[in-house]
């Protein structure tokens, strides 16, 4: 009998109750809210009738097949489309309550809420250090002790420091490319954003170096909600709380990742994810 | 899912691996209910030659399962499966366990035919033990079946069946309880029927437990431990 109680020490079987574990988007606090979006390169529609909550301090993964438009969407969280031409866009994207989209809207400010890592790591051709020192150098913040502290809890965050604290006045582009890539995150979070935008972040990358980038993710929610689209479906599987599957230009199917992998509800998801041609 | 979904992978290699788990798991599910058969048939007919042959085989069954479940942990390295392809696998391996048990349980039917073949013997020449046999060997028939057709509603009729075999079950021991009290000298030849007897109810268990791994597969519902009730609404959801 006691060395029964030793065994089940610690298990709290009322949390073993059926349905219990999942994750529910519903009960969520929203970080991003997505309503009635539509987007148009010129005649073609690219984006149909988006609607959909992206959750705070969780990983959101876009999935889908090349051109479905998952990389449109993300690009819209920071206007980043604002810079394509013969581009319409209907409807609103919201973060923390307020349209982004809005002419009060200031795009140099969204962007520095809502930072944006991309597929091929873009260090600048200048030092780490001044890498990472960037994004509050531009804001006028020069004192040499804050910009130490915010580069070193920067490349801290992620998981860079201790590879090149030695070094940090040497060329970034020195570095490997799955270094380039953490200290572009690290770029990205020393100016604190709310949101950061993954676009294929590790797909140039070698195994070992995405599962850095990886865990890095999974590190950083606790302080960021984080979107990350990926055409790697493990990735996606390994990285993400909430996985949306997007085909031709829809939202498909929008749910918990563990649910979208194993029951899927919709066929289109199904397939996609077992690689059948539907 | 249905059942032709198992084809269509982009990767071809894929679908000819998932189909041959699926033909191992009816060929051991075919030789599993052969021994079932066997091993009443020995035991009615008194036939330790065949109660042999059955112990002989039971390597068969469980060199099949190790096969499958080394199958599986490759899909599982080697291709990562999802949705209704993870679920298949994992509906497999649980398959597989209860088919080896099916099969120990066929056993030692047939190690307790050899021992009753040099006893007296009932006038009903084990009626009851051979009308319970051919039922759950049925189910278990009737549960690879529902698996290979991926059909829900024939695995709630397998899972239904459980409850009669559960009376007959109880039936069989009260009557063979009778018979020990009556005459004593019947108690070690009695006790094996008994053994027999609720070698017989386990099948069934395990048939039963087939049945709800098909509702797992094709519906994506965890059915186990809970109501015949609950599980009828889960294996007839519309998803």
């Amino acid at each position: 009998m006691t060395e029964n109680t030793t065994f089940t020490h610690g298990i709290d079987f009322s949390a073993l109750d059926r349905g219990t574990r999942t994750l529910r988007l519903a009960s969520e606090q929203p970080c991003i809210e997505v309503k009635g979006l539509n987007l148009y390169y010129g005649e073609k529609q690219a984006l149909k009738d988006i609607n959909m909550v992206i959750p705070r301090n969780r990983v959101t993964a876009f999935i889908g097949p090349s051109g479905c438009g998952k990389s449109t969407l993300l690009r819209c969280f920071n206007r980043m489309n604002d810079l394509v031409d013969g581009v319409r866009i209907e409807g609103a994207v919201t973060l923390d309550g307020q349209n982004i989209f809005s002419k009060s809207v200031n795009v140099a400010d969204l962007r520095r809420r809502v930072g944006m890592v991309f597929q091929k790591p873009n260090p600048f051709p200048k030092s780490i250090y001044e890498n990472v020192a960037y994004g509050l150098r531009i804001q006028g913040i020069n004192d040499r002790r804050t910009l130490d502290e915010v580069v070193e809890r920067s490349l801290r965050s992620a998981a860079l420091w201790d590879e090149v604290k030695d070094r940090l006045h040497d060329s970034a582009l020195g570095l490997s490319g799955g270094q380039q890539q953490r200290l572009v995150i690290a770029r990205a979070i020393a100016i604190e954003p709310e949101v950061l935008l993954l676009d294929e972040p590790a797909s140039a990358l070698d195994p070992i170096s995405t599962l850095k980038i990886e865990e890095l993710v999974y590190e950083l929610k606790s302080a960021y909600s984080i979107v990350i689209v990926t055409h790697n479906l493990q990735q996606a599987a390994r990285v993400s709380d909430y996985t949306a599957f997007m085909y031709m230009g829809s939202l498909v199917e929008y749910g918990d990742t563990s649910t979208l992998f194993t029951k899927p509800r919709k066929k289109q998801t199904e397939d996609y994810i077992t690689g059948r041609y539907g | 899912m249905d059942k032709n979904s198992i084809s269509h992978h982009i990767f071809r290699q894929f679908n000819i691996e998932l189909e041959e788990i699926r033909n191992r798991v009816f060929a051991m599910g075919g030789l599993v209910e052969q021994q079932i058969a066997d091993a009443i048939a020995a035991l009615v007919d008194a036939d330790p030659h065949l109660a042999e042959s059955v112990i002989a085989n039971d390597y068969r069954v469980n060199a099949l399962e190790v096969s499958i479940d080394e199958a599986c942990s490759h899909i599982l390295a080697r291709r990562q499966p999802a949705a209704s392809d993870l679920r298949l696998i994992v509906a497999v391996i649980k398959t597989i366990t209860d088919l080896e048990r099916i099969g120990d349980e066929a056993e030692k039917i047939a190690r307790m035919a050899i021992r009753l073949s040099n006893m007296e013997r009932p006038k009903d020449h084990y009626l009851e033990i051979q009308n319970l046999g051919n039922h759950v060997g049925r189910m278990v028939h009737d549960a690879l079946d529902a698996f290979a057709r991926m059909d829900p509603e024939a695995a709630l009729r397998v899972a239904q069946e459980d409850d009669k075999v559960d009376h007959e079950y109880d039936r069989i021991m009260r009557q063979l309880i009778t018979f020990m009290m009556e005459d004593p000298r019947t108690i070690t030849r009695v006790l094996n029927v008994i053994w027999t007897a609720r070698s017989l109810e386990r099948i069934g268990d395990h048939a039963c437990n087939i049945s709800e791994y098909v509702i797992y597969l094709v519906k994506g519902k965890d059915v186990r431990h809970t109501s015949l009730e609950q599980m009828e609404k889960d294996a007839r959801a519309d998803e």
